[in-house]
């Protein structure tokens, strides 16, 4: 047991006075950043990265300060998600599906809560994956080429249509919306500035932060707005209760199973560089919800579906410290600004980085199952802080939203062209909602698209344009498989349970008459 | 900027007792510092930004840390388009450059924009180009590889982080056109985000071939991970990367030196410029530099000032030569 060991010799590493403060502060601060809509896990840490210079910490130190605002920031997305039906960053998108009904059900103490735990299985699942697997899931990353990256992205398209509406056309609108967003910009295989109009600020493309602020922060203020001194907003909002902030063992117990098998695909997810945490989250509440949604009440507000999400973003969190770790290529936002501050302290990750950095890497490691369990226990008392965010009355609540909003986006990118497609995308947002048109697969296609297009422009260069390179592999036919069963078979079935259900009707009507 | 003051006040105190300064470059002192890195964090000039960044505040140049930001997209279009259109006027900005900032400019890939909207503060190194392969890989020499991609020009892709008409594409065309293939159309060239992402597809075995610089490999070559088939410098580079073999041994006489540097707004004032030109020259002659140099296969190349717009002057200039010479602009 090589890699205990090593752990033993990290928690000696990690467990000093000065790094156990950093963990806390990285903790709180993450935590913060990550509930805040705009801020989420790759701000707050370059953010914090000026700070780990000024205070002249080493690379441990500064390594530990930094995975815990990024694991801090995970835990603290699904608060503002819960809550106030706005991701506080991407990988927190899928958990306003359950979460927020939750709340409106006066249960947001336990979504909470059962968040909170559910983010903790996740990442402490992960964090155990990364100390003994590491250098074999690096093999899994390299099983991924275009081609491979292509097919895993049309298996996320592919079983969208279970999430977010009742309506699969609309669903499927949305989808094709989000994609075309991702269209603007710079083509990167190319050079060429696609539908840009000659604006060099969106050369860049439409950032993601900025569309998910605006489609569901600002959107939400607008219905207010409209609904402006109409009782059911207010009474709407007074009648939502706290509900009990612990869950109940049985809801723990029932929510388990979905813990465990959504930490292993936020994981595998995570590990791959061209995926990240948001597809980790995303496929493990889709797949989730194949699997068990038998009553059709996930997007009602089913704690699985908020469980599902949850250890899946923070079990991708872990995982995609793995290419960053062992093969220096950052899987997301967040690993990329932290690969940048490990060769700004002349570390090169990559293949030996285990063998000639042990006491970063271990002492990080050991950091992440500190800072982990410091996040549980600092989450689970605060759950009844946060909820009584929902007691403050909507017209003082939705201004506050409005302006962290402004600033948070403005604090990133500095630029008030941002803040006008916020705005865009605050009326875009409100015109879905009053049409029905659910907004969760609108960011799914501006996150995911431009991935999407440029691996199979690549696979397509590769194999000279011949189509068939899409499925030349065994783990592209295997993806692809999944796929289309994952399509089909909802079609097929949904048919015929409903024309079953159909019949019985007209039968237990006959019999009535 | 109660806040700031402190810090200023110590780092001026700092810098006079270092007594390297003149008098005149004291008339300016930058409130905030900011180096714009335009790719994402890992690549190139996201490495030049940081380590450049980081050596002025070890050396207590600038005051406080230096804030790199990234501003991605259109090889380096987007940051040129930013600094030129709504931050000329900023006296506290640099941006990384290299080759490819020149490659762009030479073919007009940055639309409307030319190498004199922006002053140029000076260069820290070169970064030589490697040709690498797989470790597992039969193909051992720069020639056999030529030879193969003559044989079969579909048999052979090669990753690079640039996009397509790039610096890293422009490298292979380059070796390519002096091993004597005719047309430089036939080679496959396939665009990645990165150095790193092209590295790992050359792993996973995507891809036959992989082409960079030689700071973006140094880890897969530490590791065993690659074998590099050929470094495009004219002599065997120093230090671990040494061990390889030039085009030029091998009798194909390419060259691709990927430069590094800064240029800043085109309305800095001159005290500003005059403030950088001389920093980034200290950061470029200290030892802690040529360490880095050292670590990460950065060749000499001491450049500032005017000699360094002259000399962005000239490889944009060659660039569009090569580049017309091989098709790629008319």
């Amino acid at each position: 047991m090589d890699a205990l060991a090593s752990l033993a010799d990290g928690f000696a590493v990690a467990l000093t006075w000065q790094n156990l403060l950093l963990a806390l502060v990285g903790c709180f601060l993450g935590t913060v950043m990550g509930a805040l809509p705009g801020l989420g896990p790759s701000n707050g840490v370059a953010i914090l990265i000026p700070l780990a210079f000024t205070l002249g910490l080493g690379p441990t130190e500064a390594m530990i300060l930094l995975t815990s605002v990024y694991y801090g920031a995970m835990y603290g997305g699904r608060i503002s998600s819960i809550l106030l039906n706005i991701p506080g960053d991407e990988p927190a998108l899928m958990t306003t599906l359950d979460g927020y009904p939750m709340a409106q059900q006066g249960r947001a103490g336990e979504a909470l809560a059962l968040s909170g735990v559910a983010s903790f299985v996740g990442a402490f699942l992960a964090t155990w994956g990364l100390v003994f697997l590491a250098p074999q899931l690096v093999k899994v990353a390299l099983l991924f080429g275009p081609a491979e990256y292509f097919a895993l992205f049309v298996l996320a398209f592919a079983t969208l249509g279970g999430i977010a509406s009742r309506n699969q056309a609309k669903a499927a609108f949305a989808a094709a919306l989000g994609l075309g967003i991702a269209m603007v910009g710079v083509d990167g295989q190319t050079g060429v500035p696609r539908f840009a109009f000659g604006e060099v600020h969106l050369y860049d493309g439409i950032d993601f932060l900025v569309a998910i602020v605006g489609l569901f922060a600002l959107s939400e203020v607008f219905i207010f707005l409209e609904h402006r001194g109409e009782d059911t907003v207010e009474g709407h909002a007074s009648k939502v209760g706290i509900g009990r902030v612990i869950p109940s063992g049985r809801l723990l117990a029932r929510c388990t199973p979905t813990m465990l098998r959504t930490s292993l695909i936020g994981f595998v997810a995570g590990v791959l560089p061209g995926a990240g945490a948001s597809l980790g989250s995303f496929l493990a509440y889709s797949m989730e919800k194949k699997l068990v949604d038998r009553e059709g009440t996930f997007g009602k507000g089913d704690p699985r579906g908020v469980a599902a999400p949850e250890a899946g973003n923070n079990a991708a969190a872990g995982g995609a410290l793995v290419p960053m770790l062992a093969l220096g290529v950052p899987g997301s936002g967040t690993t990329a600004v932290l690969l940048a501050m490990l060769l700004a302290l002349n570390i090169t990750p990559g293949p030996l980085l285990f063998t000639q950095n042990p006491d970063v890497v271990w002492g990080l490691i050991a950091a992440l199952f500190i800072g982990n369990l410091m996040l549980l226990a600092m989450n689970i008392p605060m759950v009844g802080m946060f909820v009584r965010v929902l007691l403050v009355p909507p017209r003082i609540l939705m201004p506050i939203v409005a302006m962290v909003s402004f600033v948070g986006i403005y604090g990133i990118s500095g630029s008030t062209f941002d803040l006008l497609v916020m705005v865009v995308f605050g009326v875009l947002g409100w015109v879905l909602r009053k049409l029905d048109v659910p907004l969760v697969p609108v960011i799914l296609g501006v996150l995911l698209g431009n991935l999407m297009e440029a691996n199979l422009r690549r696979a397509m260069t590769i194999s000279d344009g011949e189509w068939s390179a899409l499925v030349a592999s065994p783990l592209a036919i295997g993806l692809w498989t999944v796929s289309i069963v994952g399509f089909v078979l909802p079609i097929l079935f949904g048919r015929v349970l409903r024309a079953r259900m159909g019949r019985r009707k007209d039968e237990e009507g006959a019999v009535s008459d | 900027m109660l806040a700031t003051s402190p810090i200023r006040r110590l780092a001026s105190a700092a810098l006079v007792a270092l007594g390297t300064l003149a008098a005149p470059a004291l008339a300016f002192e930058p409130e905030a510092t900011e180096c714009i890195a335009p790719a994402n964090p890992g690549g190139g000039w996201d490495f030049t930004c940081r380590q450049v960044g980081k050596t002025l505040q070890d050396l207590g140049l600038i005051p406080g840390t230096m804030q790199v930001t990234n501003i991605a997209g259109g090889g380096g279009g987007v940051a040129f388009a930013e600094v030129v259109n709504k931050r000329g006027a900023e006296n506290g900005l640099i941006v990384a450059a290299s080759t490819a900032t020149a490659t762009r400019l030479a073919q007009g890939a940055y639309p409307g924009n030319t190498m004199d909207q922006v002053r140029w503060i000076g260069a820290v190194g070169a970064d030589y180009g490697i040709v690498a392969v797989a470790k597992s890989s039969e193909i051992n020499t720069l020639p056999e590889l030529m030879d193969r991609i003559k044989a079969d020009p579909r048999s052979i892709s090669i990753a690079g982080g640039s996009a397509v008409g790039g610096w890293d594409h422009l490298k292979v065309l380059i070796a390519a056109d002096k091993a004597g293939i005719e047309d430089l159309r036939t080679i496959k060239y396939v665009a990645f985000d990165g150095g790193g992402e092209a590295v790992t597809q050359l792993l996973a075995g995507s891809v036959q071939a992989f082409t960079g610089d030689a700071s973006e490999a140094k880890g897969f070559v530490d590791s065993g991970d690659i074998k590099v088939i050929a470094v495009l410098a004219p002599e065997r580079l120093e230090g671990d990367f040494g061990a390889f073999p030039t085009a030029r041994e091998q009798g194909i006489d390419a060259i691709g030196a990927n430069w590094r540097g800064f240029y800043a707004p085109g309305g800095m004032s001159d005290e500003a410029h005059a403030y950088w030109v001389e920093r980034v020259a200290t950061v470029y002659a200290s030892p802690e530099w040529k360490a880095v140099m050292a670590q990460n296969g950065l060749a000499p190349l001491d450049l500032s000032g005017d000699a360094f717009r002259a000399f962005v002057a000239d490889s944009i200039a060659s660039i569009a030569e090569i580049s017309r010479e091989i098709g790629l602009i008319k």
